[in-house]
């Protein structure tokens, strides 16, 4: 069994999502709590002003949720850039425990899944989760330096500077996590980087599907079934790897990624990175759910677990996706 | 746990519903945009020979490629070049104007890192290899016209 459901149901009592200028151009720009001006935000490097927007989330998502820092018991939180540096040095501006999860894109999820399980067991009362990502980190770590004139494939993605932050608790209103399904590390043998969306496609096909089988729900059953930085391509891959195995994902499911662009601002397959399904997670969807739109939605981001080093020497890329079950007014 | 079948099959299937890059207007404009990069070598050219007409010609060529270089770092300094180069792909990539853009877009996107270990060690982190092959190359040529010059 993967998939676990929370007697006690967390909720999550607040929320902040925070982004970059081109992405406040993009659909979900009028949702966002703060959008940066300027992609440096005031600090010298981008690492900086990567670790200054998670700062800006986790404590946007405290004082959503009407606390105080000190009463956090836990902090959960990862991102893309090696030893997770922006997390742990955000985790050192705040007075609290402190885990550091990698789960690539999907960490959104994993966080979120952690927290849950571990308010459920009554061992901690309130924890923030967080994650975000920065286009311009992210190219000069897995790509190529910014000012270079080179051209990207129609299956590339663009990395979108966003962070989302949560905080979980019993006491609070907000929406509730119900269920929570941890995936798989799943290669199918994919190695272009630039394809991120199909190597992560048969993660996300294989959780969704075993918490479909093990729940004996149908995708009809949610308003709202998203995945994270699939794009364009890979939420294709994902509806047809699933209408294989038996669950047709009909007009409910949809992409944070793919949908996080408008065409003409020219990001190829979509938006990916941590911050993607952070952002529209903590700005959308929860916002969407405390207006009633969504009573029932199946949050399943993915994440792409390959680091340069591993590529360059061949090696394929591995996809992971968790998957948690949100309920409001159910 | 690898399933080698299940990964031909399912590489077939991805490389089938790949969106491909239209061939015809990226040629097109790689052509014209790197035509007008040499027109503006040899317009260079011409002006250094009209200002100074006792230079040799050589020496002339040497400098346009100078003024080159320096256009296409500076273009890449003020953040322009990523843009042409994203439009004409080739056009910019294949002239002198592409090796110079590699070489300062690494130098400006690492130097804080420092001097050291950020500019001078990244700045050829994507020319590197060109310079490699181009040294490779160019001994190898020097043994096999040293050997043709014995007989």
């Amino acid at each position: 069994m993967q998939t676990f459901k929370l007697k006690n149901r967390p909720k999550i009592i607040g929320s902040y999502s925070i982004a970059g200028p081109k992405e406040g151009k993009g659909p979900f720009g009028k949702y966002f709590d703060y959008i940066m001006k300027c992609d440096r935000f005031g600090e010298k490097t981008y690492e900086q002003a990567e670790r200054k927007m998670l700062e800006i989330a986790v404590t946007g998502a405290i004082q959503n949720a009407g606390l105080m820092v000190s009463d956090i018991n836990l902090m959960l939180a990862g991102d893309l850039l090696n030893q997770i540096i922006s997390s742990s040095y955000t985790a050192r501006a705040f007075n609290m425990p402190f885990l550091g999860l990698f789960g690539a894109c999907s960490t959104m999820a994993e966080s979120l899944a952690v927290g849950a399980v571990l308010i459920n067991g009554g061992h901690y009362k309130n924890v923030v989760c967080a994650t975000g990502s920065h286009f311009s980190t992210a190219e000069r770590q897995f790509r190529f330096p910014l000012e270079l004139g080179c051209q990207r494939v129609p299956t590339s993605q663009w990395t979108v500077t966003a962070s989302g932050a949560s905080v979980l608790s019993l006491e609070g209103e907000g929406p509730e996590i119900a269920m929570v399904t941890f995936g798989k590390v799943i290669d199918l043998g994919i190695s272009d980087v630039n394809n991120m969306g199909a190597a992560m496609a048969p993660a996300a096909a294989d959780t969704l599907a075993a918490h479909f089988k093990e729940t004996k729900q149908n995708p009809e059953d949610y308003d709202l079934i998203v995945t994270g930085d699939l794009g364009k391509l890979g939420s294709e891959i994902l509806i047809d790897m699933l209408e294989a195995k038996g669950f047709k994902l009909g007009k409910n499911y949809s992409d944070c990624g793919h949908s996080f662009f408008t065409r003409k601002q020219d990001a190829m397959c979509g938006g990916s990175g941590c911050g993607a399904s952070a952002s529209v997670l903590n700005g959308y969807i929860i916002k969407k759910m405390k207006a009633g739109v969504f009573k029932r939605v199946l949050f399943a981001p993915t994440g792409a677990l390959m680091s340069p080093t591993a590529s360059q020497q061949g090696e394929s890329i591995p996809g992971i996706s968790h998957a948690i079950v949100l309920e409001m007014g159910v | 746990m690898k399933n080698e079948k299940l990964n031909e099959a399912y590489n077939a299937y991805v490389e089938a519903r790949i969106p491909k890059t239209k061939p015809w207007p990226s040629l097109f404009n790689a052509f014209w945009v790197g035509g007008l990069v040499c027109l503006l070598g040899q317009g260079i050219n011409e002006l250094i020979l009209y200002l100074f007409p006792s230079m040799a010609e050589q020496t002339a060529w040497a400098w346009t490629l100078v003024a080159l270089i320096f256009i296409a770092s500076f273009l890449t300094a003020v953040g322009v070049f990523d843009k042409i180069g994203k439009f004409a792909g080739a056009g910019t990539i294949v002239p002198i104007t592409g090796f110079s853009n590699s070489i300062a877009s690494p130098a400006i996107e690492f130097k804080h890192e420092g001097i050291i270990y950020g500019t001078c060690v990244k700045m050829f982190s994507i020319a590197g290899p060109v310079i490699v092959s181009g040294v490779v190359s160019s001994v190898l040529v020097g043994v096999i016209y040293y050997i043709v010059g014995l007989f």
